[in-house]
């Protein structure tokens, strides 16, 4: 049993080996596992890619560059630093731990024992590192579930972030805990079979040395705990990996392309709209040539695509991309305007609606649980959302919503993984005013103001510089 | 040696006039729709013409050739709308070989300076606070011993455009400084500053249903911290920690102060804050190109 670890050395190799049934099962466990995480990510991958092109290749330093400070270094985080400690120590253990993993897939699928332990002092090193943050992992966890559930961290609450998204949170947060019970188990019962057997295990274990005064003094009954500790953590490791593309903690993966593909420009800056461009110009250039339009590979014409976006399908490939690299921490939510004063628009679940919609009309993920949250109206004034229309726009998200943004950027700069919900606003707008003529009634008053006067306002553009009229300027004379 | 103090009429130069003569300025000083119409933001106008006047700098005005940039068509979505304008900008600046363009107003400075070069008009886009901070920097704005502001308490409030929009948070706080004012900021301030709530054309609606107006949210926060108040607030607000604000000491609130802003819609929104506030008796709000201009002494 636990002794053939041990005993069985085999001199050419750094590493005990020994076969089982226990290593085809895991060469089956894993294969499984990883083969159905390959099949969900491409089918995230096709979701994301039917949003429009946007090219966004170029200035791979720049982005790089970005991409280490805001998604490696969680630069963002640190506006609060409260939750960015509290993150840290997870993101931290997250990184190390699955170290283990790989030491994990070595013993699994060759029999062999704690097979980095060759490493000596090194290996002694890292096995300590992630006990000590393994117990951390715990306290924050702790701390995460006491302020989503217990505290008063506004941001946690909000229509949006019930039933599934409120669920969805707290099993994140419980996994955590049973992936780290499961290796304190596997290395507190490996620690005191050895030491009932007198024999020295490699490695340093801080926290399961405290831990060993609880387990049975059974040899066996050791043996199976460690086993049952190290299956439940690899395990558990490949559920919730294949867990990610259904939950709001995909953000593991999805942020650091999200933050590499995020905009360079000054966030000022809206997209321009290269069809209208030619138009205009057209207009005021009867000599001007308006490309040909795109056409289909038979030769055909495309279909020509909306001004802007009513359906997911109309908002760029990036703007798609964010909405699978959420996290729904509501720091967006948290300083919108609109929201803090009580109105409907909350930018998290713009992003959010635009998840479920994707899933909803594309491949939907294991579990499915869109947050159609409409049927509990928020407000008795809201909007009805419309369910036969089944698009983004009115199927998900109401012009109310739309049209209580003030483009402040404020959710674009809370945004730890750099999501831009303006953007998808923005191209809801257009679609509202340029495809439906939707417009609030007093915008298309401001609308023909500018077409008729050349201001915002009914003020005659024969007035406009009479703001100059008897102006005057003192001036220090300086006199002899 | 004695100081008398006169006054000059100031012809503002024109563009086209200036065209005529075959002179080109230093700068096109663009006026903006709320500059030349909004009867509040017109003395903003006259206050900044009279700092160009005082520090002989050479600039010109469209006058009646200005229309309005499309800001607000393209942030309530009307693309198209906004296009039209800015290719009649356009046409107008190239007319002029328009190469430099100083503006007060943040909405037309990111319009002009980040939304026209992708339809062919490239210039050097200034807001008027980096402009006169540059004006205090050479030494052609003077404002020696901070003129009658000295002391007085005085918080900015960001406008978006100016800020997170184009990054620009350091210039109308090193103008401020030059007054010798006591300056306080606000709980969200900033990076974190909290819109005034005429941005992405609100300022020509009715709000949405809400509990509260997000002008008078502001201002609260703008009163809180000339009153003092600041850490209440920030108990009251729960913002977690990690905003840079100063955290001001208690003052008598019936002594007057300024909350001073750089955008003419900031200045529409936070006038009617303090007047929600009923505040109009002490609290005023002025535009830094104003306070710049007072602070001279160039009020004629």
């Amino acid at each position: 049993m636990h002794n053939e670890y041990i005993s069985d050395l085999t001199p050419n190799l750094p590493f005990p080996v020994h076969f089982s049934i226990q290593n085809i099962l895991f060469l089956l466990v894993a294969l499984a596992g990883f083969g159905l995480f390959v099949w969900q990510i491409r089918k995230v991958r096709a979701n994301i890619l039917v949003g429009r092109d946007r090219d966004m290749s170029g200035n791979v330093s720049e982005r790089l560059n970005k991409t280490l400070l805001v998604a490696f270094g969680q630069q963002k985080m640190f506006k609060r630093i409260t939750p960015a400690l509290l993150h840290l120590i997870v993101y931290v253990g997250f990184i190390v731990i699955n170290i283990e993993v790989i030491e994990i897939m070595i013993d699994g699928l060759f029999g062999t024992h704690r097979a980095l332990s060759f490493l000596g002092p090194l290996y002694s090193l890292l096995v300590g590192t992630n006990e000590v943050l393994g117990a951390l992992v715990i306290v924050a966890v702790i701390a995460f579930w006491w302020r989503r559930n217990v505290g008063v961290v506004r941001r946690f609450t909000g229509p949006e972030l019930r039933m599934w998204p409120k669920m969805d949170a707290n099993i994140i947060l419980y996994v955590e805990v049973i992936l780290m019970a499961a290796l304190f188990t596997m290395n507190a019962a490996d620690l005191k079979m050895h030491q009932l057997e007198g024999v020295d295990l490699p490695g340093a274990f801080p926290i399961s040395s405290l831990l060993t005064g609880l387990l049975p003094d059974n040899v066996d009954a050791l043996h199976i705990l460690e086993r049952v500790g190290w299956w439940a953590h690899i395990i558990g490791i490949l559920c919730f990996l294949n867990y990610l593309p259904s939950s709001k903690h995909f953000h593991i993966i999805m942020a650091f392309p999200n933050v590499y593909y995020s905009r360079l420009v000054p966030q000022g800056q809206f997209s321009n709209v290269d069809s209208i461009t030619h138009e205009v110009k057209a207009m005021m250039d009867p000599s001007y040539q308006v490309p040909a339009p795109a056409t289909n590979p038979d030769g055909s014409a495309m279909a020509p695509t909306p001004f802007g976006a009513k359906d997911v399908d109309d908002l760029a490939w990036t703007n798609l991309l964010n909405a699978y690299s959420c996290t729904e921490c509501g720091r967006c939510t948290s300083v919108c305007p609109a929201n803090i004063t009580g109105k409907l628009l909350s930018p998290r679940k713009i992003i959010m609606d635009t998840r479920d919609r994707v899933e909803e009309k594309y491949n939907s993920p294991l579990i499915f649980q869109p947050n159609l949250y409409g049927t509990e109206a928020k407000h008795a004034e809201q909007e009805v959302l419309d369910k036969d229309s089944h698009t983004l726009l009115r199927g998900y998200v109401t012009p109310e919503e739309l049209w209580a943004c003030t483009t402040c950027n404020a959710c674009v700069e809370a945004c730890p993984v750099n999501i831009n919900p303006l953007e998808s606003i923005i191209e809801m707008r257009r679609f509202l005013v340029l495809e439906e003529s939707a417009a609030p009634n007093s915008l298309n008053v401001m609308f023909s103001n500018i077409e008729n006067n050349g201001a915002p306002w009914a003020f005659s553009p024969s007035d406009r510089f009479n703001w100059a009229d008897d102006l005057h300027v003192a001036e220090k004379a300086v006199q002899a | 040696m004695a100081e008398q103090t006169a006054t000059r009429q100031i012809n503002v130069p024109l563009m086209s006039n200036l065209a005529a003569a075959g002179e080109e300025p230093e700068i096109l000083f663009w006026v903006g729709c709320a500059g030349a119409f909004d009867d509040r933001y017109k003395r903003v106008t006259r206050a900044f013409v009279r700092i160009l006047e005082h520090a002989n700098v050479k600039y010109a005005v469209l006058g009646m050739e200005e229309t309005c940039t499309g800001d607000p068509a393209k942030r309530a979505g009307n693309e198209f709308l906004f296009q039209m304008q800015a290719m009649q900008n356009i046409t107008t600046f190239e007319g002029y070989g328009i190469k430099k363009i100083v503006t007060a107003c943040p909405h037309c400075f990111n319009t002009i300076k980040n939304e026209y070069p992708a339809l062919g008009g490239n210039y050097e886009v200034i807001h008027h606070s980096t402009f006169l901070q540059q004006l205090i920097n050479e030494g052609r704005v003077g404002v020696a011993g901070g003129g009658e502001f000295k002391g007085q308490r005085i918080t900015f409030h960001d406008s978006c455009y100016l800020g997170r929009a184009n990054n620009i948070y350091e210039a109308p706080r090193d103008v401020l400084a030059a007054l010798d004012a006591d300056l306080v900021e606000m709980k969200r301030s900033k990076a974190n500053g909290l819109c005034c709530g005429a941005g992405g054309a609100q300022m020509w609606k009715e709000p949405e249903p809400g509990k509260k107006d997000i002008n008078v949210e502001r201002t609260e926060e703008a009163l809180a911290a000339l009153d003092g108040n600041a850490a209440a607030l920030n108990n009251m607000l729960g913002v977690e920690s990690g905003n840079a604000g100063a955290t001001p000491v208690p003052r008598n609130s019936q002594q007057g102060s300024i909350i001073a802003v750089s955008c003419p819609f900031c200045m529409t929104m936070m006038s009617d804050g303090v007047k929600n506030k009923e505040r109009e008796n002490n609290v005023q709000v002025f535009d830094i190109a104003e306070l710049i201009a007072t602070a001279e002494g160039l009020n004629a």
